[in-house]
């Protein structure tokens, strides 16, 4: 994008240690990193003991290269990214880089969502890395009493020009020792670039395609054992009345326990656990909204949208109402935390995209001091805003305490999605007023479900706040994207008890989606073209530059047969730009297939080209499923689905059977890219089914 | 309880189980081999998928009664030693994998398919039924390609 590349240092720290051991800030998000930045000044500082509000390498005599990150891998590939950052300007092998998920620490910023890690973490890795190689230049130099600037570093060695070599860990102790490195210790510019840049495959790929890559189910520690809820079949529904007689007299089950989620059971195995929890008599009172379904729940909606002023006088309004149903998060590993809780203190492993606000909501829950409290972090089997939240952690915590034993709790798929979280339905009111053939005034009035809480379920729940999510998160950017004179915005909200969650783009899943159809549906009403009236209202030519990518590539406006159309959207969001180009086929129209899917991406510097376009192809398929098939219907306070055979995110036949992205080159610094894609790839569908169709979709999914 | 024998990623193993327990939870819970992964336990989501005689299962909803004396092979038994079977380097090749938790089942679908056809089609390719929620889908048509030209 337009912005380039700052200036601005980070403080690099060297820690007291008998390895090199180096230490830069990080902020609290992208931007307040910027604000640690300090001027140039040498790495002298010594700190001793890891500070934990920084991003810390050590070089082991095995020549490792060690990072612990406090972020979570759940499938983004941030591991990889940061690994390729700290290889770059270390000059070391990519293989030799381990990034193991830090524990939760007690202050900094461990927060991963908002699309922010890369922001936030491209500056300080590199600092850091740079600084640990200017030391062990520095080492190899009085080692082999040659001038420093004579050696040069790759793999993970120094090499003498005469030919002679040193592992990276054969220097280890002596650069520990060097105050001030005698080369510099700047980052290399981005001309000087071989890793950052180019396409990379996962670090952990060989592990996941092996079978090797651990996840929270596939712990063994602390002697856990397997443990399940049964759960109310309302929302929210509560034990009146249970009978575990048969469950406890059961093979294998070790401990049956009331928790205010259900009734949990401790056995030997999860096949023993289930069948147990089968075996339990519950009377359940009905949760609080017993009596609501989404009809309901869509007019209450409808009502709570805020009313626009009058629009300009004198233009011709494109008016649409749009209405989105609840979508579960669905992440493939479904919740699973392993929690030891003994008297005085409590060890926790789960994936946690929050693990401070974890361990201090589930220190509070079962009333030990937060100091007492270990979570390792783990790798998550998928997330899409689902693991902000500690739901499985908080229930495994309090199942250990009172079953006084290690319990593994699984949530079953169908915990997963009849008892949330979920993205919350919407309905959307927008009006596009125009005048001799331009827009003059824009109007977004919504309204979404909110979550209300009684109490202490808020706790209960593990909740992060929207509000907290969104304090992290930066705002979409409003309609300001294009030039439709005054843009209004407005929305209301629907309190219903119902667990909810930030769902990948969050509010723009919907709110950019449903202004995407209306721009082509303005367009229509103008007798434009939808690229061409897109390009010329757009604003910022960062966001032309990547429509024009698209529809070259995706060869827009190209003769398609009866049944099937092209559709495109653009967004812009986290620093970064999306344009999405869509074909579908809906000669069935109650069947029809995206066939193909172009994307075309501006995110600044794109640390690796293979993960982006791996992001950007996931939210190709969020967006299909989202607007064609994939939702949860409230039937009497109980959501009706239960599994992937009913919540309909897309499967191999629903995916397009050709997908491209291109990357737009920028020396820019990098914007986020984990959640870019998903509104224009909504918006495009729509649009491709609006066109095929000949209709005007309103209702997502459509075939719900 | 009763014990059953069976051959799993070239090895024999007996394990005492009951005979309804399904085969998923006997190598979780009691072999410890986690390469198959519970994504839904009814045989939607196929996280699980491995192989019985060669052939694709869902070992969440097969007994483990019924695999006596039969051949079970995880995606733990997929590469010989340190040379990974044709599919999983094709899936590193197409650097298929997100958070990977389905790319097991996902492999071992890949592998049974091509074993009933050298050269899938895209049609083929669309009636694999594994869930991926991150979405890999055109790199996994992209990878089972590949796998089919160098196989």
């Amino acid at each position: 994008m337009a912005r380039q590349l700052s200036r601005r240092r980070f403080m690099v720290y060297s820690l007291a240690a008998s390895t090199l051991t180096v230490a830069a800030p990080i902020g609290c998000d992208a931007s307040s990193a910027e604000g640690a930045e300090a001027a140039r000044r040498p790495s002298d500082v010594l700190v001793s003991g890891a500070d934990e509000e920084m991003l810390v390498l050590e070089v082991t005599e095995a020549n490792r290269v060690v990072v612990r990150l406090p972020r979570v891998e759940v499938g983004q590939g941030v591991t990889t990214a940061v690994a390729m950052m700290i290889a770059e300007e270390l000059d070391a092998r990519l293989a030799d880089v381990d990034i193991p998920l830090a524990d939760a620490r007690t202050e900094g910023n461990q927060f991963t969502g908002g699309s922010s890690s890369v922001r936030s973490l491209y500056g300080p890795a590199r600092e850091l890395a740079a600084m640990a190689r200017a030391k062990l230049v520095t080492a190899a130099a009085r080692r082999w009493r040659l001038p420093a600037w004579t050696l040069r570093t790759w793999g993970t060695r120094v090499i003498a020009p005469d030919g002679r070599t040193a592992t990276f860990g054969s220097l280890t102790a002596s650069a520990a020792r060097i105050d001030r490195p005698a080369v510099s210790s700047r980052p290399k510019p981005a001309s000087r670039h071989r890793v950052i840049g180019r396409p990379t495959t996962r670090i952990d790929a060989r592990d996941i395609v092996t079978g090797k890559a651990t996840y929270a189910g596939d712990l063994t520690v602390a002697g856990a054992k397997p443990t399940v809820v049964a759960r109310p079949p309302t929302l929210g529904g509560k034990v009146v009345a249970v009978d575990d007689r048969a469950a406890r007299a059961m093979p294998g089950v070790h401990a049956v326990v009331k928790v205010a989620g259900g009734v949990a059971v401790v056995a030997e195995t999860f096949h023993h656990a289930f069948q147990a929890r089968d075996a339990l008599r519950i009377t359940w009172a009905p949760g609080p909204l017993a009596s609501l379904s989404d009809a309901a729940i869509r007019s209450r909606l409808r009502a709570a949208v805020p009313v626009p002023a009058a629009p300009p006088r004198g233009s011709a309004q494109v008016e649409g109402e749009f209405e989105f149903a609840f979508v579960s998060h669905a992440p493939m590993e479904v919740l699973t935390a392993v929690a030891d809780v003994r008297a005085g203190r409590a060890e926790i492993w789960f994936s946690s995209q929050t693990p401070m606000d974890a361990r201090d909501t589930i220190a509070s829950a079962v009333g030990l001091p937060s100091s007492k409290v270990r979570v390792h972090v783990l790798r998550g089997g998928g997330s899409f805003g689902r693991r902000l939240n500690h739901d499985a952690a908080i229930e495994a915590a309090l199942i250990s305490k009172a079953a006084r034993r290690p319990v593994k709790l699984m949530w079953s798929r169908a915990d997963d999605i009849r008892h949330g979280r979920m993205r919350p339905a919407s309905h959307h009111r927008i009006r596009a007023s125009h005048a001799r053939g331009r827009v003059v005034a824009f109007t977004h009035m919504m309204a979404s479900v909110s979550e209300s809480y009684e109490g202490q379920r808020l706790s209960a729940q593990g909740g992060v706040t929207p509000a907290a999510v969104r304090a992290a998160a930066p705002l979409p950017s409003d309609s300001g994207l294009y030039n439709f004179g005054p843009v209004s915005e407005d929305s209301g909200s629907v309190e219903l008890a119902i667990p909810l969650g930030a769902w990948r783009s969050v509010d723009s899943g919907t709110m950019r989606t449903a202004e995407e159809i209306v721009v082509d549906e303005v367009a229509r009403s103008l007798g434009q073209d939808p690229v061409a009236f897109r390009r010329t209202t757009l604003r910022n030519k960062a966001v032309r530059a990547v429509l024009d990518k698209a529809a070259a590539a995706g060869d827009w406006g190209r003769t398609l047969p009866t049944g099937q159309a092209q559709g495109v959207a653009v967004h812009e969001e986290y620093g970064s730009c999306v344009a999405c180009l869509v074909e579908i086929d809906a000669t069935d129209p109650k069947n029809p297939r995206v066939t193909k899917v172009v994307m075309a991406a501006d995110v600044g510097t794109a640390v690796n080209p293979s993960g982006l376009e791996a992001q950007l192809m996931g939210t190709a398929i969020d967006g299909i499923s989202t607007v064609l098939q994939a939702g949860l219907h409230i039937d009497r306070g109980a959501v009706r689905e239960s599994s992937y055979a009913d919540f309909r995110y897309a499967r191999q036949r629903h995916a397009p059977l050709h997908f491209e992205a291109h990357i737009l080159p920028s020396r820019g610094e990098p914007g986020g890219a984990g959640e870019l894609g998903v509104p224009a790839a909504a918006g495009a569908v729509a649009n491709a089914y609006a066109r095929a169709t000949g209709t005007k979709p309103r209702r997502f999914p459509l075939d719900f | 309880m009763p014990s059953y024998s069976f051959v799993l990623n070239g090895r024999q193993v007996t394990v005492e189980a009951p005979a309804d327990m399904p085969l998923l939870w006997v190598l979780r819970d009691l072999l410890h081999i986690t390469g198959p992964k519970y994504g839904c336990g009814v045989g939607v989501c196929r996280a699980c998928t491995s192989h019985l005689d060669g052939e694709e299962i869902q070992p969440c909803v097969v007994p483990v009664a019924d695999c006596a004396d039969r051949e079970i092979t995880t995606i733990e038994g997929l590469a010989d030693g340190d040379t990974l079977h044709p599919v999983q380097q094709a899936w590193l090749d197409c650097d298929v994998a997100q958070c990977g938790f389905c790319q097991p089942g996902q492999i071992m679908a890949a592998v049974a398919l091509l074993k009933r056809t050298d050269r899938p089609t895209d049609a083929d390719i669309d009636r694999i039924e594994n869930v991926c929620r991150c979405g890999t889908y055109s790199r996994i048509r992209e990878a089972i390609k590949k796998a089919s030209g160098s196989g």
